[in-house]
């Protein structure tokens, strides 16, 4: 028996009319995955404003009366929790999740319409527990964004009462939030590709994220383990995590818990996170390259490949994050050697990707731009994880600016070059307008050099032994005043980052009022979502006629064919030279 | 022990072979042509959705019994460790009605296959009386450990067993919602809606919700 779902209904969907129905209550996967994205941006920019304070502190200790070391240690928590969870997690998975797997998959929506409207609802929740912990008292927790025991529940700690229990509350209702979304990302793919869409004819970009939502559905368990049972030892006095312990010269109530359980159930969780950002990232890179490079992406089956075994192994190389915590020396060896290991197919993407602008013809357009500037960052910062991957170069290394560096380039700003390259590669679509050419190139260059100029140094402030997480580090005998000069510049850099962003928000604006009307495939792309009868798509995305798909999604550049690129529901004409023999790369 | 893992890892690996990279070995840009193999779904979504759904569940009970026998383990405690107690006898009545639970579900399934109308809303008030009787049989345990000697917040083993129990408590509440939903439209209906999946869906979730409290059922009386 046939089973027909909204997902792949072959009659046209009638789009709602009320502007509640439409834009508020709505079931559109589009609709859904704006709404994610408007609030992770928002999201987003208010962990930039905290990492803005942050470094002001540390480049101009004693100026700003307004930072206090209580809310300086606020600040780098919230500003960790808000960018990994928050911003890269709800964005990468909602939003661009949300928005591509129905259209390039060539369906009409997600499968569970109603579980996906409730999940972003759920997740704005999420959101509104984790900023109200500004409001109660103590304000929000200042544990690091970790929140390791014992340090995270005991007095001395910013918001050991109430902060650290909003922070809980909200991330257990975010996994709940991510759960109802990536049930149906997953049963998406799965069960409502359209007609020839094999497995292996889909995107990277669907392949990214459907591996990076089945990570995150196993993963975040992990979280939300550690969430309930450290809440529990904070609100009713269990001791799951929480050793006998002497503080401010009391005996406290707790006996023989384990922090370092803690730390293996939250890093369970922590390093696959890594992958929930980065797989999606890898896929969308992908997409914009070969589009843009006019080029089939080189090694497309090892590229899915790499995409698996990345998953796969990202569930074994956990303690690497705790090297610093003590244990086996042979665990040591085991997650030393997992961690390179996990370097081989993540190289083998990084050459595909250069491979795939080897000789082709490569159009520098903003969405192109920013993916080069992946491959150089993440390069750059992958090459550092090898450092901090050995136990002996980590110990020294650990608790030092070297570490901010690396994970700010491989996690940070590599993520958020596609993330920005994908707008702009997408907006045509999303907005039926083009962006501001000039504004958009003017933003690049800023975002990336000034990154650079913020996290190269950084590294060298590492090597020096300048420790991380300290409120004021200088005045020490340990640390040259030409550290501090280099903290300075590395502060205004930031700041000149972060006012550059601005250029992308007025762009957006200026463009969705006055950018030229958008042709349906400007980027003259192969994918399903650029052949959609309507630009912006409507609800229901095909009209009445669903796609067919008859070949993968890279025919660029296919020799004999009219136009350098096949879209992907192109039947196959007589004369065709098919794919096989440029392909064969 | 050697022979049953090497069987089981043979399994798994035609699994995965069968699975994954037979599919993965594909040759996409050779070929333009619609593929055939996928038309309609042969499977309802709201079924691969349960699945992958209790990938998940297994997931975080797989981490909380790991977390269990971690803490159990005297090198990762620090200071006083686990202190084991007797459980409460009511739990072994508790598991009958689970059971029981498991049974009528799998009864109304079956009519409903059958298109007995009568004899599936019996089987459905029974699978949804039994939970409730387990959960009710929960909380009198809850009780009386709370009322022994041994009681103890800062017992670890005291605490996972009401944090496991509750855990499994409260994916049992959100069962009997989704129970409720289908036992109304049914106790309404004349006839079985053919087309339903509802009923097969809460049986499945029910054996899986079983499977779940035998095991945990056996790592508390265990320890």
């Amino acid at each position: 028996m046939a089973y027909v779902a909204i997902a792949d209904q072959e009659h046209e969907l009638h789009e709602p009319h009320s502007f509640v129905a439409k834009y508020i209550w709505s079931q559109d996967h589009k609709v859904i995955a704006i709404q994610y994205s408007i609030t992770a941006i928002i999201m987003g920019v208010f962990g930039m404003v905290l990492s803005a304070l942050m470094r002001l502190q540390l480049a101009f200790p004693d100026t700003f009366a307004f930072i206090t070391p209580n809310a300086y240690y606020q600040h780098v928590t919230m500003h960790g929790m808000i960018m990994v969870i928050y911003l890269l997690t709800a964005l990468f998975l909602g939003g661009f999740g949300n928005y591509l797997i129905p259209l390039m998959c060539g369906a009409r929506d997600m499968v569970f319409p109603y579980m996906n409207m409730l999940s972003y609802w759920v997740y704005l929740l999420s959101v509104i527990l984790l900023m109200a912990s500004y409001f109660v008292p103590g304000g929000p927790t200042g544990a690091g964004w970790t929140l390791y025991p014992p340090q995270s529940i005991l007095p001395g700690t910013p918001g050991f009462d109430w902060g650290i229990i909003m922070m809980l509350a909200s991330l257990a209702v975010f996994i709940i939030a991510f759960t109802m979304g990536g049930l149906n990302y997953v049963t998406t793919v799965l069960q409502a590709r359209c007609r020839g869409m094999t497995l292996m004819r889909m995107p990277l970009s669907v392949w990214g994220i459907f591996v990076a939502t089945i990570v995150g559905l196993l993963a975040f368990p992990a979280l939300f383990v550690s969430a309930v049972m450290i809440g529990l030892d904070r609100l009713v006095g269990t001791s799951f995590f929480m050793p006998a312990i002497l503080s401010a010269g009391k005996n406290l109530d707790y006996q023989g818990g384990s922090p370092l359980l803690f730390q293996h159930l939250f890093w369970f969780f922590g390093h696959p996170e890594v992958y929930i950002v980065a797989l999606p990232v890898f896929g969308i890179v992908s997409d914009l390259l070969s589009n843009h490079a006019r080029k089939n992406i080189f090694g497309y089956r090892m590229m899915v490949w790499a995409i698996v075994a990345i998953a796969a192994l990202s569930f074994v190389v956990w303690a690497h994050h705790m090297f610093v915590s003590g244990m086996n020396p042979y665990f040591g060896f085991f997650f030393a050697t997992t961690t390179l290991i996990i370097a081989i197919p993540t190289a083998i993407k990084v050459y595909n990707w250069v491979l795939t602008l080897w000789r082709g013809n490569i159009r520098f357009t903003v969405p192109m731009l920013f993916a080069i500037g992946f491959i150089f960052t993440f390069t750059n910062g992958g090459l550092t994880g090898l450092f901090l991957g050995n136990v002996t170069v980590d110990l020294p290394l650990s608790d030092t600016y070297f570490v901010v560096a690396h994970f700010h380039m491989v996690m940070g700003v590599s993520p958020v070059l596609v993330l920005f390259g994908a707008i702009y590669h997408w907006f045509p679509k999303i907005t039926g307008r083009m962006f501001n050419e000039t504004m958009a190139r003017w933003h690049f260059w800023l975002t990336l050099l000034g990154t650079y100029a913020v996290y190269l140094p950084m590294h060298y402030l590492g090597i020096l032994g300048v420790p991380r997480r300290y409120y004021a580090t200088f005045g020490t005998d340990f640390i040259p005043d030409s550290a501090q000069s280099l903290n300075v510049k590395i502060t205004i850099a930031a700041l000149m980052v972060a006012a550059a962003q601005s250029l992308f928000f007025i762009n957006v604006i200026w463009s969705l009022k006055k950018g030229k009307p958008a042709d349906p495939n400007p980027w003259q792309a192969t994918t399903l979502e650029w052949q959609t009868p309507d630009t912006p798509p409507k609800h229901g995305n095909w009209g009445p006629k669903m796609p067919v798909v008859y070949r993968w999604a890279y025919d660029y550049s296919v020799p004999g064919h009219h136009q350098d690129f096949i879209p992907q529901n192109e039947p196959p004409s007589g004369h065709e030279a098919t794919a096989s023999e440029h392909g064969r790369t | 022990m050697q022979i049953s893992t090497l069987v089981i890892a043979l399994l798994t690996a035609v699994l995965v072979w069968t699975l994954l990279v037979r599919r993965l070995s594909a040759k996409p840009w050779i070929q333009a042509e619609a593929g055939h193999d996928i038309g309609p779904a042969s499977q309802p979504a709201s079924k691969v959705g349960l699945w992958v759904f209790l990938c998940v569940i297994t997931s975080l009970f797989a981490l909380f019994f790991t977390a269990y026998m971690m803490r159990m383990d005297p090198h990762h405690a620090a200071g006083v460790a686990w202190v084991p107690f007797d459980k409460p006898a009511i739990l072994w009545l508790n598991t009958l009605f689970l059971i029981l639970g498991s049974l009528a579900m799998q009864w109304a399934h079956a009519a409903e296959l059958h298109g007995r109308i009568d004899t599936l809303k019996a089987g459905m008030a029974a699978g949804g009386f039994c939970i409730i009787a387990f959960l009710v049989g929960q909380i009198i345990a809850w009780e009386q450990v709370r009322n022994a000697d041994f009681f103890a917040m800062t017992n670890p083993a005291v605490g996972f067993f009401y944090l496991l129990t509750a855990v499994h408590g409260l994916h049992l509440l959100g069962g009997l919602w989704v129970w409720g939903g289908a036992t109304l439209r049914i106790w309404r209906a004349d006839q079985v809606n053919s087309g339903s999946t509802t009923v097969e869906l809460c049986t499945v979730y029910w054996h899986y919700l079983l499977l779940v409290w035998l095991l945990l059922f056996g790592l508390l009386l265990s320890t």
